[in-house]
């Protein structure tokens, strides 16, 4: 399922500062729940990962040395050595290990450029993680928790619903 | 039969023991198994409690230290030895014989499986290693047919585990030295075959072309699924035709043969796929548990599914049902 384009177009003209303030937010409650995250990466920690989703306005930069996420529009040429392209519930699928990166990979539904050996040690720290997104983001929302938790997990069954990523 | 299954990672490996595995097999974070992939494998702790949780769920645990020692080094190999057989590892799968002679001396009531890298495929090959090493178990290249496998059933004093589901090597494994001429590393040596440090993927209009060091391997057309550049599934110019010189980018699945393979001798199934995520695991250990446990009648349709995972989406029966070109 792509991002509803109606959702996606606002995206397009809301300041980068204020999208990057709430991604950066989910990044370090991310980070706080799976600290190991990065580990896995060894030789690759230092290397900087772009994020392209096809049915966003918005470019990713991850840099998992600092660590840091930034935020540009597109057609932003961001400085990765690695970038990965898709639409974007299923670069969340993949952040969860929820699909398998490889299927997709092969089918032509995610495209990788640049150092498939750094996108491919991202994939598997990713999967050795156990990243649970309602989960995770609904830990850090206080008093809010059991709500942003119900409320992320229904919009994932809904986006992964008829993408093979059926995973637990 | 006994369900063989990948892990690659702790999450993997919880996956597929909660999915069914009979045994999970994988290795250490390093260069002693041949799937030394970067973020890959698991640090002796992982190991450790991974075991654990497969011994209280009534999973067996295999560590595979299959890559070939280097002269000088073998201590990395002696050191990963001694700490599966500390750990509690129920196999140690292994090709080098240095090293199996040194398993065999030092902990003579471990159990040792012979890797696929170690190439035995013939009666007198498995049966020295049977008789030198005390190995229980050959894994078989996936170069043979069924009636091959059969026939060495009868020949060898040793249980016989084959590939029935996965990656494709179509090669000698661990004489295989294609990898090597285009890298220079190799699963033999350094546990990785057309490693991602050498691969690259390009768009050129609208093919994506698939590149290994400094060769071309392949050119998808738009709406042709991709496969991994290894030499021995590229497609080759030759005389006036292009096309797979080796093999299709395809996977294995054996799964319709299951009867035939029991029948043939074969003690256990393997399925291939260390370096693939845990959503892969969970999909195809499941899948291939029920199939197991199900009528032969029923199996085609649960195994329907799995083809949308594999590599170039498309599968074949390989060697097990070889048709020259």
């Amino acid at each position: 399922m792509e991002f509803p384009p109606s959702l996606a177009a606002p995206l397009a003209v809301v300041p980068i500062p204020v999208v990057e303030a709430a991604v950066r937010l989910m990044f370090r409650s991310l980070l706080k729940r799976h600290p190991a995250l990065f580990e896995r990466l060894g030789e690759h920690k230092g290397k900087r990962y772009g994020f392209r989703p096809v049915d966003l306005p918005l470019v990713f930069l991850v840099e998992p040395a600092r660590p840091a996420v930034s935020v540009m529009r597109k057609p932003a040429d961001v400085a990765a050595d690695a970038v990965v392209e898709g639409p974007l519930f299923l670069l969340l699928a993949l952040l969860e290990g929820r699909s398998d990166a490889d299927a997709l990979f092969f089918s032509r539904a995610l495209t990788v450029t640049g150092d498939m050996e750094a996108m491919l040690a991202l994939r598997n720290a990713l999967d050795g993680c156990e990243i649970d997104l309602p989960r995770d983001l609904g830990a850090s929302a206080g008093a809010l928790a059991p709500l942003v938790s119900r409320a992320a997990e229904a919009i994932r069954r809904r986006a992964l619903a008829g993408e093979n990523a059926a995973w637990n | 039969m006994e369900l063989i299954c990948p892990a690659g990672t702790p999450a993997a490996f919880r996956e597929a023991v909660d999915a069914g595995a009979d045994a999970v097999y994988c290795g250490f974070r390093d260069e002693t198994n041949a799937r030394n992939f970067p973020g890959l494998n698991f640090s002796r702790q992982e190991l450790g409690e991974a075991i654990t949780y497969a011994r209280r769920k009534g999973t067996q645990t295999f560590i595979a230290l299959n890559t070939f020692m280097r002269a000088g080094h073998e201590d990395l190999w002696y050191q990963a030895a001694r700490d599966a057989v500390r750990l509690g590892a129920d196999a140690l799968i292994l090709a080098d014989f240095g090293l199996m002679a040194h398993v065999a001396e030092t902990y003579p009531e471990q159990r040792l499986h012979v890797s696929v890298q170690a190439s035995a495929s013939n009666p007198d090959a498995v049966n020295f290693l049977v008789e030198a090493f005390g190995a229980r178990r050959v894994v078989l290249p996936r170069t043979l047919t069924i009636s091959d496998i059969a026939r060495l059933a009868r020949q060898i004093r040793c249980e016989i585990e084959v590939f029935v589901f996965g990656g494709l090597c179509v090669m000698a494994e661990g004489r295989c030295s294609l990898s090597s001429y285009a890298t220079g590393k190799s699963p033999n040596m350094n546990g990785v075959c057309s490693p991602a440090s050498h691969v690259r993927y390009r768009q050129d209009g609208g093919e994506l072309v698939s590149e290994l060091g400094a060769y071309t391997i392949n050119r998808f057309p738009r709406e042709e699924a991709a496969g991994y550049p290894t030499l021995c599934k590229g497609r080759f110019d030759i005389a006036d035709a292009r096309g797979y010189a080796f093999e299709d980018p395809v996977s294995l699945d054996v799964m319709d043969q299951i009867d035939a393979l029991r029948e043939a001798g074969v003690s256990a199934l393997k399925i291939e796929g260390r370096q693939r995520g845990k959503a892969y695991v969970a999909e195809v250990v499941s899948t291939l548990r029920k199939a197991l446990d199900a009528k032969p009648e029923d199996r085609r349709a649960l195994l329907a599914r799995l083809r949308l995972l594999s590599e170039g989406q498309r599968t074949t029966a390989g060697a097990y049902e070889k048709r020259w070109r």
